[in-house]
């Protein structure tokens, strides 16, 4: 599925704003402090020419050193006080540049936990990861260092330029003269340079594509002999980046150089008036100095006003994509009445959970996603408690369907399903999963040990607990041959285990949850004659007495169902055992001897 | 040095800009300069009179004081002078800029089209075992780093450096004595920040470790939410993630703290140390030791030194990073690949001769063994054989992907170790048992290998390999894209499409490595058909574990570990002991047997 990124428009939103003040409040305090701080620091910033003006004037020009002392004295005292704040400074805005994403991971994680499978199976995992990642970083950072450059800026320019028309208006003139000018430069540029920032990140990410091609696809390419077309290829996007790259560094470079000639400008404006003034005695060495001073220094704020201006624009869009993501409509959650009765979704008391039996019932369920046309048309199935069905069918059947539906996974368009006899929606959502026991097709572990993910479902389980049924599913040994047993770590996503481990695992996993209900979606994936024989024995271990729904491949599992139903277009088109079916010549005979050859023929192969 | 040798070796080829580069940062600075001699000439001798020194052998030509008259009746003289100064300083400065940036991409253009063109000649045997992840890394985040490091830091610090040589000549040549005043903290503001920055690595590795696991603990959390919800763990979800979420912010405080620490001491040195300048400056003045114009050029030049001195610390972490990364860069280009040119180019009918063949990838653990047999030019074998009896390093070994051991493989009566190997792989297509598609339109997907393709020829091939009407359906026809901007293709669809693009290439002889494994036996059955009347001069090669499929063939060699164990057509087999009969006897009467 191609998933369209959002573009969000550029006029400022007052619901986003809103939102994003709910997790800047509880750092309301700091953001103050921060503005009254930056006042200071702008201040004290302003007040240091002023300093060398009184010096100049005071004991250079007058060749006295009355109160010298005095003044270096408050200079130091001045230059603590400015070192000081910036300590504090920087431990302020850095809190809540961590503190804030923090919390919005927080948040966000929360509510991502909430969310249905529906969501997941529509959005890409990267489109997460990186609201989850750059987009809250950003926020942290707009909140805390654009604030201080913000304010540090604004609060200069108005600072120095009270003092420069204190000192001398003429002279402020000359030097406030060049300031519209510098604005409009800086934001102009600031404007094009962040633009041409983004844009370049965006040819890099298709150099790695591009490098991520050449190298998982190096053996195709080698076998097609197409070496040289894909460097051409790849030197047509390496140069995309380079043209741009050159490109959008000649324009930032010429920012610079263009403030900083408007700024001699201004300079060489108070040398000339001023020094004509001064030689005849007009005005003080020291104002010619502070003027100097306060004409280079007023560029960086300016620069600084002009690049955070800009940045926002870019928090604000990061800021409406996490609020997206966190007014995000749950369509699978449980209803009022339910969180009355039980609590809430992710806190659900358990005391009063009923007693699940397993007993399911399809009536008249339809189904559609969200896309597409029905893929349930009033169906209807009963299962005992206790039965194991198997789904056979090809992709696209509705068989994946069936078991979404049976772990509430997605919920039915029309008709209901009914768990021990009630409309499972009438019960919570924590209820059904934590009685659930999902082994996967492509078994996912999680960072951490093999007990750890055993434990996975039930995670006050004792050591014997975990032992006893790593040793039902006949996991326990080939655990004990690993490094470190249970303590081994087995990598990200389970890694550092072979296909066959990871599967005698998440049966082990599945198993400690002690759950109700099984629900198997069986690989395909082959593995050695050895382990798919430990598997198997696990697999009838585990759901003896259960309830279960295995969406099947495998010739063994299928024939050790109690009832086989063979799914084609969302219909029940057979029912019943193995010999039930081999017996009737139709659909499930031809799916047979079709499908399940290679694999007969692979055991012989093996046991040969 | 064999770090320098390596950064020499990156900038090869953009050598002259970067060195245009270092010119312009070098005029720059001595542009940059000069300014705040112009303002101290200005205040002294143009506005206070006092009497200029010039060099002796100015003095007698140059009237200095009727010079400085007139710029001091004409003080618009010293505007001009400042903005061209100005002027010439931004050309550099911009120049600076855009050479740099010339310089860094050029070289960073060239380093990643060789690594790109250098992987894709590294022997198959490199892909097989290689760790893409880390590869991948290499390629994009350490040329980056790299090219940071040349574009900005390398540039930066070669700035600083001149400019600490300029400004402090010029700073001695006005008064020593204060010069010394002017830099007495710098050395401690030096030595802080190198120490720093050097110690802070160790603190950043760990903040983006932390970092990195958090990233993970949110991936596995959304790739897994399936078994997070079936087992009903999204509390314990949230406190892990808790966790993670609060090391990384609990670093970065520790971080932060630590750069407050680093920031507002060093802050308060310089600014010290600038203070220092402007208090001794006005003594001296009062004693009459220096003019008010020098005080004024002091108070420039020192905030030209402090400040820089304190970041070149930090450039130097920068260094160091890049060199590493140079090293890890170098460590793929030290891999030797394959000769792909040298060779005859004889022309290839398909007739193909295995005499004696033996193959190892380790010493001492054959693959295969003794292989010898004949294909005639246009005829069909068949391979039939389990996992590691060696099938697929046979049919390796006649693309040249990996060389046999000992033995001859003949091609048309040439040696196959004298063909070279482009030419050798232009001439036999194969369909590689997980054929990889590239992230773009199908059609070009088929047009891959074959280069220029009408939609008609496109259309031709699809319709053989069976999967014209599974592309119909998609909503953008041969123009879907396949793969993570697109649509996720099926596992048999990807392999139809893998044979599509392959058979589309038009070559003497055609492999198919157990690719027709994740189709149905009718589709299989279907797809030999018309590849057999589209191609009748076709020499073909097919792996397979489908008796119906290997039954048609000329010929049916069976493979056990590594050698050939029998040979002859599907009637001579099925007459004789075997596994060749039985494995036909299982699945030919599979059906009944259930029952």
């Amino acid at each position: 599925m191609y998933f369209e990124e959002m573009e969000y428009g550029k006029k400022l939103d007052l619901n986003v704003v809103k939102r994003l003040a709910v997790f800047a409040k509880p750092y309301k305090t700091n953001i103050i402090i921060l503005m009254v701080q930056m006042f200071f620091l702008a201040l004290v910033d302003a007040i240091f020419p002023k300093l060398s003006q009184y010096a100049i004037d005071n004991f250079a020009v007058r060749k006295s050193l009355d109160g010298f002392w005095i003044l270096c004295l408050v200079s130091v005292g001045l230059v603590v006080f400015q070192a000081a704040n910036v300590w504090l400074m920087i431990r302020n805005a850095g809190k809540i540049e961590y503190h804030v994403p923090y919390d919005m991971r927080k948040a966000v994680f929360r509510k991502l936990q909430e969310l249905p499978i529906s969501y997941y199976d529509r959005t890409p995992v990267g489109w997460i990861m990186s609201r989850m990642t750059s987009d809250v970083n950003r926020i942290g950072v707009s909140l805390s260092w654009h604030v201080v450059d913000f304010f540090w800026s604004i609060f200069l320019v108005i600072i120095m330029t009270i003092f420069m028309l204190a000192t001398n208006p003429a002279y402020a003139l000359m030097v406030l003269c060049v300031v519209p000018v510098l604005v409009i430069l800086s934001m102009f540029f600031q404007k094009k340079i962040l633009f041409n920032y983004r844009k370049a990140r965006k040819y890099n990410s298709q150099i790695t594509a591009a490098f991520n091609e050449g190298i998982t696809g190096a053996k195709t390419i080698k076998s097609l002999g197409i070496e040289d077309y894909m460097l051409s290829e790849f030197e047509k996007t390496t140069r995309q980046m380079k043209d741009f790259s050159v490109r959008a560094a000649t324009v930032s470079s010429i920012y610079i150089p263009l403030i900083i000639l408007f700024g001699s400008v201004a300079t060489g404006l108070v040398l000339w008036k001023g020094g004509v003034e001064v030689s005849r005695n007009v005005t003080s060495y020291g104002t010619l100095v502070l003027f100097l001073s306060y004409a280079v220094q007023f560029f960086e704020p300016i620069r600084q006003f002009a690049r955070v201006f800009t940045e926002l624009q870019y928090t604000q869009a990061a800021a409406e994509r996490v609020v997206t993501l966190l007014e995000t409509e749950n369509d699978i959650a449980d209803s009022s009445a339910v969180v009355a009765r039980y609590g809430s979704m992710l806190d659900s008391d358990k005391s009063e959970w009923p007693k699940f039996h397993g007993h399911i019932v399809f009536k008249d369920v339809t189904f559609r996603y969200k896309e597409g046309g029905n893929i349930l048309e009033n169906f209807n199935l009963e299962v005992k408690p206790g039965e194991k069905i198997a789904l056979v069918g090809e992709t696209g059947s509705g068989k994946t369907t069936i078991v979404n539906l049976v772990c509430r996974f997605y919920e039915p368009t029309a008709g209901s399903i009914l768990i021990d006899g009630v409309d499972y929606r009438e019960r919570p959502l924590l209820w059904l999963y934590s009685n659930i026991g999902y082994v996967l097709q492509e078994p996912h572990l999680f960072s951490g040990t093999v007990k750890e993910n055993i434990a996975y479902g039930r995670h006050d389980a004792t050591m014997e607990d975990i032992i006893r049924a790593a040793k039902t599913v006949n996991a326990h040994d080939f655990i004990m041959r690993l490094e470190n047993g249970y303590d081994t770590q087995v990598g990200e996503r389970g890694s550092l285990l072979s296909t066959g481990q990871k599967q005698l695992v998440s049966f082990a996993r599945a198993l400690l949850s002690d759950p109700g209900m099984f629900v198997l979606d069986e690989a395909t994936s082959s593995v050695d004659t050895e382990t798919e024989h430990l598997i198997q024995d696990a697999l009838n271990k585990a759901l003896k007495g259960r309830t279960s729904f295995i969406i099947a491949h495998r010739l063994s599992t299928i024939r050790s169902a109690d009832r086989i139903l063979v799914i084609d277009k969302g219909r029940i088109i057979e029912e019943g055992t193995h010999r039930e079916l081999i017996n009737k010549r139709g659909y499930y005979y031809r799916l047979y001897t079709s499908q399940f050859v290679k694999e007969k023929q692979e055991i012989f192969e093996k046991t040969d | 040095m064999k770090n320098f040798r390596l950064l020499r070796e990156y900038l090869r080829g953009s050598g002259k800009t970067y060195i245009l580069t270092l010119t312009a940062v070098l005029l720059m600075t001595v542009f940059s300069s000069m300014t705040p001699l112009v303002i101290a000439f200005t205040v002294d001798s143009v506005i206070g009179g006092k009497p200029v020194d010039l060099p002796a052998f100015l003095e007698s030509r140059i009237d200095a004081e009727s010079a400085v008259a007139y710029i001091r009746n004409n003080l618009w003289i010293i505007l001009l002078v400042l903005v061209s100064i100005t002027l010439l300083q931004g050309v550099f400065l911009f120049l600076r800029g855009k050479y740099s940036a010339v310089s860094a991409q050029v070289s960073s253009k060239r380093m990643r089209e060789k690594l790109y063109d250098h992987l894709q000649h590294l022997p198959f045997d490199y892909h097989v075992k290689a760790q893409t992840g880390d590869l991948i890394q290499r390629c994009t985040s350490d040329i980056e780093t790299v090219q940071n490091f040349i574009a900005s830091q390398s540039v930066d610090a070669l700035q600083i450096i001149a400019q600490v040589i300029v400004v402090l000549s010029i700073m001695i040549s006005m008064s020593l004595r204060y010069t010394l005043i002017s830099i007495a903290l710098v050395p401690i503001v030096f030595v802080i920040t190198v120490r720093f920055f050097i110690n802070m690595m160790k603190v950043f590795i760990r903040s983006d470790e932390a970092e990195g696991h958090m990233t993970t603990t949110l991936q596995e959390n959304l790739t897994g939410v399936r078994v997070v919800k079936a087992f009903g763990a999204q509390n314990f979800e949230m406190e892990k993630f808790d966790e993670k979420n609060r090391t990384f912010r609990d670093l970065s405080m520790k971080i932060i703290r630590l750069m407050a620490n680093f920031w507002s001491g060093t802050d308060l040195l310089c600014m010290l140390q600038h203070a220092l300048v402007i208090a001794v400056g006005a003594y001296w003045v009062v004693k009459d030791q220096v003019t008010i114009g020098t005080v004024v050029a002091f108070s420039s030049y020192t905030g030209m030194l402090v400040w820089p001195l304190r970041n070149l610390g930090q450039m130097m972490g920068f260094m160091g990073q890049a060199f590493v990364s140079l090293g890890r860069l170098q460590e793929i280009l030290d891999n030797k690949p394959e000769d792909y040119t040298t060779g005859s180019r004889p022309p290839v009918e398909g007739e193909i001769v295995f005499d004696n063949v033996s193959f190892e990838y380790e010493k001492g653990k054959p693959v295969l063994e003794g292989i010898s047999f004949r294909i005639e030019k246009g005829s069909t074998v068949a391979i039939l054989g389990g996992t590691g009896s060696g099938k697929s390093s046979l049919v390796h070994l006649l693309l040249r992907l990996y060389d046999y051991t000992s033995g001859s493989i003949r091609i048309d009566g040439t040696e196959l170790k004298d063909i070279s190997r482009e030419w050798i792989r232009k001439n036999i297509g194969i369909v590689l048992q997980e054929p990889f598609l590239f992230s773009r339109s199908i059609r070009e997907n088929i047009r891959m290998g074959a280069g220029q393709l009408s939609d008609e020829q496109i259309l031709a091939v699809a319709r053989v390999a069976c999967v014209d009407q599974d592309i119909q359906e998609f909503e953008n026809g041969y123009d879907t894209i396949v793969g993570e901007r697109g649509v996720t293709l099926s596992g048999g669809q990807r392999q139809r499409v893998a044979i599509a693009r392959t058979i589309a290439r038009s070559v003497p002889i055609l492999i198919f490595d157990d690719s027709l494994s994740a189709v149905d036996t009718e589709t299989d059955a279907q797809i030999r058909q018309a590849l057999k009347e589209r191609r009748k001069n076709t020499t073909t090669i097919i792996i397979s574990h489908r008796i119906t499929t290997l039954s048609e063939a000329d010929r049916i060699l069976v493979l056990d570990r590594g050698r050939i164990v029998q040979t002859g057509t599907h009637e001579e087999l099925i007459n004789v002991e075997g596994p060749y009969r039985r494995i036909w006897e299982i699945q030919s009467t599979l059906g009944e047997e259930a029952v």
